[in-house]
């Protein structure tokens, strides 16, 4: 019988020639990328072993990016355990290259790999073909011990894309659509495949940002099928792919669903949930305090460029405040050298050093009580930027940067 | 407040503001939410110790550092009565006299005292420690006057007449 | 009887003679607010019951501790600021713009003769372009937002003379901390610095800001500088015969003259815990450190980056080693992305956040722990400054800095 990708990739990892859903099979897997948000703990629990040991360290990658630079002694106590274990045990280490999942990407993963990440949008590999899924510390301490975990096959939900999105509808709008058609849990435990003629007319970046938002559908993994994009991606990345997998023509969806593109809308999800999406035209007029272009989900450079275009000659609500984000180290400096940092420096942005920033809310444009923020991160629950009574607006770097100039939600067209 | 007593606290030379309340605090939202944290890089859990009438008495340069007022204000929130210092910054000096928080300046005394001692103050006249008397220097009449007003804002409060 | 600059800028203020010791009355040119005071300041207005500023353009507000805010609570600064600005109509706010000692002479609002109160210890920094600055409380910031007037003891003055050429890699911030050194950190405590001496005619205005700003931590009230040719040109103003007098009569009265010859200074560290605490840098070659932090309204400015950068160029960070630069004002930022400094430290893998007090303040922006050494460019290293009170935080220029960023270690520029 024919298989998913998610299938194919574990059934490779597990070395079986077959596997189907609800199978559970011990894996092998490719690579195990841990943040500062919780590898602190990790460290703890390896070291409580009675025999400890790192089973494959050139699996291993580590990075800091949620509290980049450091926003308290305690933060830096917990870098200070992982930047001294990835030194004693020869980790490789990363600390202020930008968020993990855009390093991930730009440096290490590919194609049918399956890879366990301590952070929940591990998802976003899949945007090259890869089966990559948020675990806790206790299974990535074992992972790490064994370079083995076991795995539940997960059922998939498959997206047939058509058509191409309309000027000034971005994949962020895409992503939000579907979460808000098939609910916050509407993928649970299943993976997210992405397919059809489309799927062709989405850039790596776009793609990037559709699998990262994923996990809040509940899903397990988000893939979408290799082809000549992604293969130039990990060309220009230096990168071979391990296995390029698309699923067989008799694979067993458990629904598919139909997408055409074209018919997709600037979306804004409301406070507190990503599900309660509208169209982004509803919320225009609403008051904002600040606003966010960055993070894993929508701070690389085709986002800035967008951000850039609409701000340029423009200047920043005076009292907006406007946190530009780069993604990584890489993208700060391809946006240095086309003018775009300039151009929101211009404006009165902060522009901020790559991390988690206010995606985060624990140090970077933290949030009062009462405040409103627009964001481009991939949360707005209750209390994720910073007061416990604030309110997140979650929408592409077009909508976003909008607001920010009109102090207000506004949408692209309105500039 | 002519004549008073208390028990000292003794710290060393150049207290600065960042010991007096740590820049993490700062932005708490009164005085008194940052009074706990006082000293704390330098002795945690003085603050807590600290009792009503008490007296510190330091090296020199005590308050040097940053304009912060909180850290007079803090000094007086936690009971402190008199700061006697072999000398004081001159921003924390001037805040502590806006404040209505008295220093007294003496070279001598700091190194003669131990923690727990008790000391008897005569305004404008002398310190007593076991015996041993300190001559003190009055303030300039201006200072006084603010001092004597119960601080700055209250000698403005007189002057718009409110 | 000859004059010094402080007795001289009183003088033109209050409209007669004055002398060392003697309580005056000023009438104040400008006055600086930042982020973390100001809602302090607004509530000691209202209840010292004034219903108006003296004088509304005299006044700036500047956002610069709590950006981006990381405490859940600092927004409230904001909104406060905000409502009294909206309140008593100031037009002078900056959000974003950088750090308030930069921004006040940056965007003109301290000019040559000056009296200039903020509250904020390093507020000396003025004396850079010949104006008297101090820092203050807020009470007292209130009370001279409803008077625009202030009592002050005309200080003495301690003279320092520098003459000769600095050897290369040695830069202004050297100087200043070997007098702090030499003088001790109350060593000017109550008194005004005086600059003089071919070597400091010839550095730049924001080399001489480095200097004047650091006067404060040998408990200076003020570190005035002779406004020249470069101070007008940075001031974007032609001098007056009054700014061009601002220089010490040759028969004025010094408490103390202290004399260096430029060619002795070497690259030096203020050493734990005391600003004071200074030793050359190769004596302490080797010192393995943790992170680099080059920035605040001491040493953020451009030629301080460009500096840093020449060092930088083609090179990396230290292996585990991290290297924040925060340049001090939106100018300054945009200014060295223009002359391709900021490539060349992105480069060499510098962690850049925008403009704004930062680490230098504590608050956020590079936080260190038990065990961690820091080399930085800002101006203090009391305890428990960066994080917890077992951090070690060493002084340095940015060249010194830089040199450390690369190597991972103390080394000589």
């Amino acid at each position: 019988m024919g298989m998913t990708m998610a299938e194919k990739i574990i059934a490779a990892a597990a070395g079986e020639s077959e596997v189907k859903a609800g199978d559970i099979h011990t894996v092998e897997l490719d690579r195990l990328m841990s943040n500062d948000g919780t590898t602190h703990l990790t460290i703890d629990m390896y070291n409580q072993l009675k025999e400890p040991r790192i089973a494959d360290v050139n699996k291993l990658v580590w990075i800091v990016d949620h509290n980049v630079p450091c926003d308290s002694a305690k933060t830096a106590a917990s870098h200070k355990k992982m930047r001294d274990f990835a030194k004693e045990h020869g980790i490789r280490f990363y600390e202020g290259a930008g968020v993990c999942h855009q390093v991930m990407m730009e440096k290490h993963v590919t194609s049918g790999e399956l890879i366990f990440g301590a952070d929940s949008h591990t998802c976003a590999y899949g945007a090259v073909g890869a089966f990559g899924t948020g675990v806790g510390c206790t299974d990535y301490l074992y992972a790490m011990v064994t370079g083995k975990s076991w795995l539940l096959v997960p059922e998939t939900l498959r997206f047939n894309l058509k058509g191409k999105l309309n000027d000034g509808v971005y994949a962020r709008d895409l992503i939000l659509s579907i979460i808000g058609m098939i609910g916050a849990n509407g993928a649970n435990y299943m993976a997210m495949e992405f397919g059809g003629e489309g799927l062709k007319t989405l850039n790596m970046s776009d793609r990037i940002a559709v699998c990262n938002l994923c996990v809040e559908a509940g899903a397990k993994t988000a893939l979408m099928e290799v082809d000549e994009i992604t293969l130039e991606y990990l060309k220009a990345h230096g990168r071979e792919p391990k296995y390029c997998f698309v699923s067989d023509g008799d694979a067993v969806f458990a629904h598919t669903y139909e997408i055409d593109l074209a018919t997709i809308r600037p979306i804004v999800a409301k406070p507190h949930f990503v599900d309660s999406v509208v169209d982004a035209k509803e919320c225009v007029g609403t008051h904002i305090d600040e606003a966010f272009l960055g993070s894993c989900n929508n701070g690389r450079i085709e986002d800035l460029r967008v951000g850039a275009q609409l701000i340029k000659g423009k200047k920043v609500h005076p009292l907006v405040r406007f946190l530009v984000v780069p993604a990584s180290a890489e993208v700060y400096r391809q946006a240095l050298s086309e003018g775009i940092i300039d151009t929101f420096m211009e404006a009165g942005a902060i522009v901020m050093n790559p991390n988690c920033s206010v995606c985060w809310g624990s140090c970077q444009g933290v949030i009062g009580e009462n405040e409103v923020l627009i964001s481009t991160g991939t949360r707005n629950f209750k209390g994720r930027a910073g007061h416990k009574d604030s309110f997140v607006y979650l929408a592409s770097a077009a909508t976003v940067t909008a607001s920010a100039i009109k102090g207000e939600i506004a949408t692209a067209d309105l500039i | 407040m002519e004549k008073f007593s208390g028990k000292i606290w003794v710290l060393g030379d150049d207290i600065d503001t960042d010991i007096i309340i740590p820049t993490e605090y700062l932005a708490l939202k009164t005085v008194e939410d940052m009074a706990p944290y006082a000293f704390s890089p330098l002795r945690p859990g003085l603050a807590g110790q600290i009792k009503k009438g008490d007296i510190i008495v330091a090296g020199k340069n005590f308050g040097c550092g940053s304009s912060r007022e909180q850290a007079p204000e803090i000094i007086k929130a936690l009971g402190i009565q008199c700061v006697i210092a072999k000398s004081f910054a001159r921003i924390f000096f001037r805040n502590a006299i806006n404040n209505g928080l008295l220093l007294i300046e003496n070279n001598r005394l700091r190194d003669a005292v131990s923690e727990g001692d008790e000391i008897t103050v005569t305004m404008n006249e002398a310190i007593m420690h076991k015996g041993t008397k300190y001559p003190i220097t009055s303030l300039p009449e201006n200072l006084m006057e603010i001092l004597e007003a119960g601080g700055l804002v209250k000698a403005m409060q007189k002057r718009n007449r409110i | 009887m000859g004059l010094t600059v402080i007795e001289k800028i009183i003088r033109n203020n209050v409209g007669r003679e004055v002398k060392p010791g003697e309580i005056v009355t000023v009438n104040v040119d400008r006055v600086m607010i930042h982020d973390i005071f100001i809602p302090f300041v607004a509530a000691k207005f209202e209840e010292m019951g004034f219903q108006k500023l003296w004088d509304a353009d005299k006044a700036v507000l500047i956002y610069d501790h709590l950006v981006p805010a990381s405490q859940v609570d600092d927004t409230r600064h904001f909104k406060i600021g905000n409502e009294f600005v909206h309140k008593y109509g100031m037009k002078n706010i900056h959000r974003a713009d950088g750090i308030c000692h930069q921004l006040m002479t940056e965007a003109g609002y301290v000019k040559p003769g000056n009296i200039v109160f903020g509250t904020d210890s390093h507020t000396t920094t003025y004396g850079c372009v010949g104006a008297f600055s101090s820092g203050i409380g807020y009470t007292e910031m209130a009370s001279i937002l409803g008077t625009g007037t202030l009592w002050m003891k005309v200080p003495e003055t301690i003279k320092v003379n520098i003459t000769g050429t600095l050897p290369k890699n040695v830069m202004a911030k050297d100087i200043i901390l070997r007098l702090i050194g030499d003088l001790g950190a109350d060593g000017a405590t109550y008194k005004a610095l005086e600059f003089s001496g071919d070597t400091v005619g010839q550095m730049s205005v924001a080399s001489r800001m480095s200097m004047s700003n650091m006067a404060v931590e040998a408990g200076a009230k003020c570190a005035l500088f002779t406004p020249d040719d470069k101070t007008a040109e940075y001031c974007g103003i032609t001098l007056t015969d009054k700014e061009k007098d601002l220089a010490g009569d040759s028969d004025a009265q010094y408490c103390r003259i202290i004399n260096y010859k430029a060619e002795d200074f070497v690259p030096v560290m203020a050493c734990p815990s005391n600003v004071d605490n200074i030793k050359p840098v190769s004596e302490l070659e080797g010192t393995s450190i943790d992170q680099v932090f080059i920035g605040s309204c001491t040493n953020g400015r451009l030629e301080d980056l460009m500096a840093a950068a020449e060092i930088l160029k083609g090179k990396k960070v230290a292996p585990f080693v991290k290297l924040i630069v925060t340049p001090a004002s939106r100018k300054i930022y945009r200014e060295a992305i223009e002359n391709g400094t900021m490539a060349v430290l992105a480069q060499a893998g510098a962690i850049i956040t925008h403009p704004g007090c930062g680490l230098c303040c504590g608050r956020t922006g590079g936080i260190l722990t038990d065990g961690e050494r820091v080399v930085a460019t800002n101006n203090r290293n009391f305890l428990g400054r960066m994080g917890t009170s077992k951090v070690e935080i060493y002084l340095a220029s940015p060249k010194s800095a830089a040199a450390c960023a690369v190597a991972g270690k103390i080394v000589v520029p």
